[in-house]
């Protein structure tokens, strides 16, 4: 204790050996879980309990005359796909970041960023339309928390997608050795957490009826 | 070595001081005394709220303030106490002690650390900012809609409480992270999970209770604020929305909230109660696992809130038996405490009198509690005082006696001086006989009949007489802050010499430094080998260590000051204080422009760059 002297690598001691960093965006997603947890449930209980107006699936009535349902299940099937997908490039541009291949972590960062820009174009593509067949957000209750639920998923992708873009312009200006490649795993962390909370929302709205 | 590093220490080199020192700092320490003058402003606007509540009451038919106004009296009161008065409290010490006790410089993200702290503050202020528009909070601290959608609220008083609670949130996810990471990864080295200092423990529980909790509020909130803000149907019956989802949702956070509130103060008065009876802990490993076990079992009692809606008789069984369960645990932590002071030998210095305060008072609302986990016994004390007597007694007779217990116990820690024992044992005196002359009463007029959130009460009601005590026993309340005030100012002034390092015989680390302590607490890490770290170096170094010296400023290199976290605090304030009054598109986006900046500016620091002083 009497000791004035420093050491060198206290500012790296960790009591796990876990970056701190890494620790901290587990601790964030595990709370994130249950912020999807509570839309998704506020979701189902709210499933099937509208008063008037649009439904998931099957037929319903706009001024006695009959529509089919809302939900796309095909376009929102190849969203879904590249969603995964994207998680997998992700890893491959993790792995070429540790490796210090460039390359590798610069294309697939690419690949990555192209499906995420898609899945969320695809998102947008699927309001607008919705929006043009008369599912305002407020119309009802279904609306209100498809587009809710949706939604929040929705910005956490494009704050995902904002995140890896700023460390592509970090790796573009060779800024990113393997020493640093924890600053691509973190985005990546959020990323699959992101694809994973989609997986539990694709069959909880689209799928089930 | 320490007298090499002595001559390095000339006085010029001094830490940095002024306004902006302050503003820009991203010690632990400071932010920590940041969190607690805050909190204690808020603690007594909450408390002057209090005092007009009572004034109100004093005779029947109350003439002092009309019934909206006490609609916003009551909902604030309970708002600041609980967001802006126990909770910054309890992380006062969250930031100030946890990584004293660990060992460690700091926290793990120092400049998130000063991030909390700012969004905290301005999220308090948002809220409070209310007052000036005649608008304040009125829907009670739950907020429970309908009541507050927007055809029974219009107004924009619920606007301010999603929108602040929303801010206030964000503060709290964020320290959450930090000193979880903090707990689990700047444990000095050796120090395992089951060294770790008691209220460490039960703070890393807490954090564990706001990281799971608080997203839950957030949604409802959230939810709430678009039916507000765009017209939805989530808590509107007519659209087919349902109130009792927010009840749900409210409570699913609430009840876990109230051990947020709890669990600190557990942890407080494990520090203590061994310090001032000599003896170690009793039962370390059965306090930490009742402690997660009162956690866990948090999250399954959240609807003993509303059996009053009807639940069906299943959930109303399952939700009293789980209720009741948590009362083991609690009996556990109980008679461990009484058990380490069993055979003690005993000091009463004011933060052991508030330790022992604390038990008698909190077992009182345990009891109080347990009667109402019993459905049947709910349905009559519902929406009662006997309600709003129970949870004084856990909240103020708990947290607050433990609170206060805290600060006299760290005040030479954190400030360098030692508070006077006289005044502190009249300031114990004073709010022990203040409490109970407020809060006993409410039990009587509440099981009679008295109904909480009514401005006035009849003559016929024969409550006249318990209601003059409750008011007189409020104004004790006030004078025994005045006491503590007036203890904190004649001892900032007076020309006492420094707080010694140790002044209690302390059984941790933080008492191994100075007081106060230096910006990076320890020149090296301190190596532990078990619990009651400290007890244990004395022991080896034959009873006593000598008094520790300064170290030159810049012996260690800690992170600059930084007011990126400012700025980033800043565009949150801002883009949630857009949804005050409907949804203001311009103020969203010059939001999240100054987030976004915040963000990017703190994200491409280098916290350790060389600053050409």
């Amino acid at each position: 204790m009497a000791t004035a002297h420093a050491h060198a690598d206290d500012h790296h001691y960790t009591a796990t050996g876990i970056d701190n960093r890494k620790l901290a965006i587990w601790t964030f997603i595990g709370s994130e879980c249950m912020f999807f947890a509570s839309l998704i449930g506020t979701y189902l209980v709210y499933k099937g309990r509208d008063v008037v107006g649009p439904k998931p699936h099957g037929e319903w009535l706009l001024n006695g005359v009959a529509q089919e349902q809302m939900l796309e299940i095909p376009l929102v099937t190849f969203g879904t796909a590249l969603l995964l997908f994207s998680s997998f490039f992700v890893v491959l541009a993790l792995n070429g970041a540790q490796k210090g291949n460039r390359k590798q972590l610069i294309g697939w960062l690419l690949a990555t960023i192209v499906c995420g820009v898609f899945f969320v174009g695809m998102q947008v593509y699927e309001f607008n339309h919705f929006a043009h067949r008369g599912m305002g957000y407020t119309t009802n209750l279904f609306s209100s928390t498809f587009y809710t639920l949706t939604g929040f998923h929705g910005t956490h992708v494009t704050l995902g997608l904002v995140w890896l873009v700023s460390v592509l312009v970090v790796a573009l200006r060779g800024k990113l050795p393997p020493e640093k490649a924890l600053n691509l795993e973190m985005a990546a962390l959020y990323w699959h957490f992101v694809d994973v909370v989609w997986i539990v929302i694709f069959p909880v709205v689209y799928l089930i009826r | 070595m320490a007298t090499t590093a002595l001559e390095h220490a000339p006085a010029h080199h001094e830490e940095a001081t002024g306004i902006w020192s302050w503003i820009t700092t991203v010690d632990h320490k400071r932010i920590g005394i940041m969190y607690g003058v805050t909190a204690f402003l808020f603690f007594l606007l909450g408390g002057l709220e209090a005092l007009v509540i009572r004034m109100q009451l004093w005779g029947p038919d109350g003439r002092l303030v009309s019934a909206e106004v006490y609609n916003q009296l009551f909902t604030m009161h309970g708002t600041t106490m609980i967001f802006l008065g126990v909770m910054p409290l309890s992380a006062m010490y969250f930031n100030y002690m946890i990584p004293l006790q660990l060992g460690a410089r700091d926290v793990a993200f120092p400049r998130l650390n000063a991030f909390s702290y700012w969004v905290f503050l301005l999220g308090g202020l948002i809220i409070n900012a209310s007052w000036f528009f005649g608008a304040a909070p009125n829907g009670g601290w739950f907020g429970y809609a309908n009541l507050t959608s927007a055809q029974y609220s219009p107004g924009l008083n619920i606007d301010f409480w999603t929108v602040g609670l929303q801010i206030l949130g964000v503060a709290s996810l964020a320290a959450a992270v930090n000193f979880f990471v903090t707990v689990i990864n700047l444990r000095a080295p050796g120090m395992g999970m089951m060294h770790m200092p008691m209220f460490v423990w039960m703070s890393f529980i807490t954090q564990i209770l706001l990281l799971l909790s608080f997203p839950i509020i957030t949604v409802a909130l959230v939810l709430l604020m678009i039916d507000r803000s765009f017209g939805t149907h989530f808590f509107v019956p007519a659209g087919g929305g349902d109130p009792i989802l927010w009840q749900h949702l409210f409570w699913l956070f609430g009840h876990p909230e109230v051990y947020i509130l709890i669990l600190p103060s557990f942890g407080i008065v494990s520090e203590i109660l061994p310090v001032f009876s000599r003896k170690p802990l009793f039962g370390y490993a059965a306090m930490v696992f009742s402690g997660a076990f009162i956690a866990f079992v948090g999250f399954g009692v959240w609807a003993h809130h509303m059996f009053s809606t009807g639940m069906g008789p299943f959930a109303d069984a399952f939700f009293a038996l789980a209720t009741m369960i948590i009362a083991i645990p609690t009996g556990v932590k109980i008679f461990n405490w009484i058990g380490t002071v069993w055979g003690g030998k005993l000091e009463f210095k004011t933060p052991m009198l508030f330790a022992l305060g604390f038990i008698a008072m909190f077992i009182m609302g345990g009891l109080s509690g347990v009667m109402h986990a019993s459905p049947p016994a709910d349905l009559q004390q519902t929406d009662t005082y006997f309600i709003v007597a129970h949870f004084h007694y856990v909240l103020f007779g708990g947290a607050i006696f433990a609170l206060t217990g805290g600060a006299y116990y760290w005040w030479p820690k954190m400030s360098g001086k030692m508070l006077d024992e006289g005044l502190g044992t009249l300031h114990f005196w004073l709010m022990m006989i203040g409490f109970n002359l407020t809060f006993f009463p409410m039990h009587i007029v509440g099981l009679n009949g008295m109904p909480r959130r009514v401005y006035t009460y009849s003559a016929e009601s024969n409550f006249e007489l318990l209601n003059k005590m409750e008011t007189v026993g409020a104004f004790l309340l006030g004078l025994a802050m005045l006491v503590f005030m007036w203890n904190i100012l004649k001892t900032w002034r007076s020309h006492q010499p420094p707080a010694p390092a140790d002044p209690w015989n302390g059984a941790t680390l933080e008492w191994a430094i100075p007081s106060p302590p230096q910006h990076f607490n320890f020149p090296a890490l301190p190596r532990v080998h078990g619990r009651d770290a400290l007890w244990e170096m004395k022991r080896v170094a034959g009873g006593t260590l000598p008094e520790p010296t300064p170290v030159a400023h810049d012996a260690v290199p800690m992170p600059n000051p930084s007011w990126k976290p400012l700025v980033a605090a800043l565009g949150v304030a801002i883009t949630l204080g857009g949804f005050i009054g409907g949804s203001h598109l311009w103020v969203h986006a010059v939001g999240l422009v100054v987030l976004f900046y915040g963000v990017y500016a703190w994200a491409f620091e280098d916290p350790f760059a060389a600053t050409g002083h």
